[in-house]
């Protein structure tokens, strides 16, 4: 017999990974250059995890999808009009600075608080999911934060695939070191999940599950409360772009023998 | 001052201690050195005879064993670390970067009212600690300090030498531990391919293949099993560690021509990983920014591809070579098969 899951997402937006990127420094700590100028994306791991949580919401009839995401309201509304063709969710929205230097701590409070407050959420049945890390702060401790304020205490990282089985118990597989995975079962929501890439493509854009999905995301939008991040405790002492630009030898005239010997030797060097 | 703590946990024998703990190990002792604090250390470990190799610290040593802690699990390695901290009562916390620690150790701050920075690839400052970490996957690199105690700061592998001594019986308090109901059964470790790890994190080689491996070639065709052949080969021979890029192990999944042996764990990239290798060779492949971010790491740097505009040219490898990867890389196994 299916299980019903309540599955929040959480995820937040980053810039897209082909724009330049420069640090200022502000008074308030670093900050992108035009960070608002720049081209949004959902993050990609955050995004494994909404197309897993989609696919699982269809798989066990009864389960509902939540995105909750912290951005200023308007970048949320251009990440939106892309991702809401993509998967059925219904928005909850936090109005809130963007950017990989803003604390995680902060962060995690705002969106454990936003997810306390949904409607309906029951949290025997909650699958809280979002990506192992982010490509802003890079740091993989929101998500286990939010647990914690959340009393989540089953907390699988970088996870690639769950299998959901007939008692409504799951099969977990997490990243480790060394290119494999470690192996779980857990006995049943509620657990938290922070995702890797996942084994789904990206799902093709559909204008029907757009158009239901901004039904709920504009009116989302309009109520997103604002959240305070500010960590006082942090301080950051400088913040640059690696320094390092190599002196590259091009070599367009070597013959394929020629380049194998130059590369057994290199190989062979200490 | 209150002492640093640093967090250790054994690998899957249960009774000696990763390279990543013990690389926070001397990373522990530099900082205690350098801020005059006490050094404590914390282990967790199936079997307490992990802690032996760390009597020549002469640092106090406490220890949470047993069967329940033999596995990573959020709910048991939480619980043991909490149970440790709270022992020691550090100002600082150092732990390895490792899957373990990096699972529980921002749920472990959270109990005891810290704060916690992950990835800390420097430790530095005189009379105080400033660590330094990488944001928007490798392209910004900060330096930054917190008021306020306990800081967790996880350490990434790789970053520091691992403290080596003989291993000599160690004088261990065993810290004990309320564990709260387990729900989730750990069942062990599954390859995420089938057939020869490909991973290897310890090569002093990373060989990289991009999506050309698998695109047609000058004869109009495409020669994905021949690729295959060709880097297995390479890989057996040099034994180094398989890494590739997104588009690549993207191919799997929209029905192109893929290299079975590959799978998203290779991925090395903004949404991959970032490995440290000392060399590295990149085939096939543009050398875009979202790509080359996950090379942040590798020091001495070489590519072959055939478009001599590639990102790889433009001050991102040492060496490029504009050639047929096909061509060159046939004969370099035939050279390394001499060998």
């Amino acid at each position: 017999m299916p299980t019903a899951f309540h599955i929040v997402v959480c995820a937040g937006i980053v810039p897209d990974p082909l724009q330049s990127l420069e640090p200022v420094m502000g008074p308030a700590g670093p900050a992108l250059k035009n960070e608002m100028l720049l081209p949004a994306v959902l993050d990609p791991w955050a995004a494994s995890a909404l197309y897993e949580a989609a696919h699982l919401a269809a798989t066990n009839p009864g389960s509902k999808v939540w995105l909750v995401s912290m951005a200023p309201k308007a970048k949320l509304q251009q990440v939106m009009m892309t991702v809401a063709q993509k998967a059925a969710f219904e928005l909850v929205a936090v109005d809130g600075p963007l950017g990989g230097f803003i604390d995680a701590h902060a962060t995690a409070a705002a969106l454990a608080d936003a997810i306390s407050a949904i409607p309906g959420l029951d949290r025997t049945k909650l699958l809280l999911f979002g990506g192992w890390e982010s490509a802003s702060r890079g740091a993989g401790v929101t998500l286990q934060l939010i647990g914690e304020r959340l009393s989540l205490f089953d907390q699988f990282q970088g996870v690639d695939q769950i299998t959901v089985r007939e008692d409504g118990s799951f099969e977990v597989l997490e990243r480790v070191e060394g290119g494999q995975h470690q192996v779980s079962i857990c006995s049943g929501a509620p657990a938290l999940l922070g995702w890797a890439t996942g084994n789904l493509p990206e799902p093709r854009s559909n204008p029907q599950v757009g158009m239901a999905n901004m039904r709920t995301v504009m009116p989302a939008l309009q109520k997103a409360k604002p959240a305070a991040v500010a960590a006082p405790g942090l301080h950051y002492d400088a913040a640059q772009l690696p320094a390092q630009q190599r002196q590259t030898r091009v070599e367009k005239d070597m013959t394929p023998e020629d380049i194998a010997r130059e590369l057994v030797a290199w190989i062979g060097a200490e | 001052m209150e002492p640093i703590l640093v967090l250790t946990h054994a690998d899957e024998t249960g009774a000696t201690l990763t390279r990543a703990s013990l690389e926070a190990v001397s990373a522990g002792q530099a900082l205690a050195h350098r801020l005059s604090a006490p050094l404590v250390l914390g282990v967790v470990a199936a079997d307490a005879a992990a802690a032996n190799a760390l009597t020549s610290t002469g640092a106090r040593i406490l220890a949470v064993t047993g069967p329940d802690f033999a596995q990573p699990r959020y709910a048991s390695d939480a619980a043991a670390l909490e149970a440790l901290c709270r022992a020691a009562v550090p100002s600082i916390v150092l732990a390895p970067g490792s899957s373990r620690f990096a699972r529980v150790a921002a749920g472990v701050a959270h109990r005891l009212g810290g704060q916690i920075d992950t990835h800390i690839t420097a430790l530095a400052g005189a009379s105080t600690l400033e660590v330094t970490r990488w944001f928007y996957r490798q392209r910004i690199e900060a330096r930054l300090h917190r008021d306020g105690a306990p800081w967790f700061l996880l350490l990434e592998p790789g970053t520091n030498a691992p403290f080596a001594s003989a291993a000599a019986p160690a004088t261990v308090e065993p810290v004990s531990v309320t564990l709260p109901a387990l729900r989730t059964t750990v069942s062990g470790l599954r390859a995420a391919s089938a057939g020869e790890q490909t991973i290897r994190p310890d090569a002093k080689l990373l060989f990289v293949a991009g999506a050309g491996w698998t695109k047609k070639q000058s004869d109009g065709q495409v020669h994905a099993a021949e690729a295959g052949q060709i880097i297995l080969g390479f890989l057996a021979k040099t034994h180094a560690s398989l890494g590739s890029s997104k588009s690549l192990v993207d191919q799997g999944s929209d029905g192109q021509p893929v290299l079975p042996f590959l799978t998203h764990m290779n991925q090395i990239g903004q949404t991959g990983a970032t490995p440290r290798h000392p060399k590295g060779l990149a085939t096939c492949c543009h050398g875009e920014e979202p790509h080359v971010v996950g090379w942040r790491f590798i020091n001495d740097r070489r590519a072959i591809s055939l478009d001599p505009n590639c990102g790889w040219t433009r001050g991102k490898a040492d060496v490029v070579y504009i050639a047929d990867a096909f061509a060159v890389l046939t004969r370099l196994n035939e050279l390394l098969a001499t060998q």
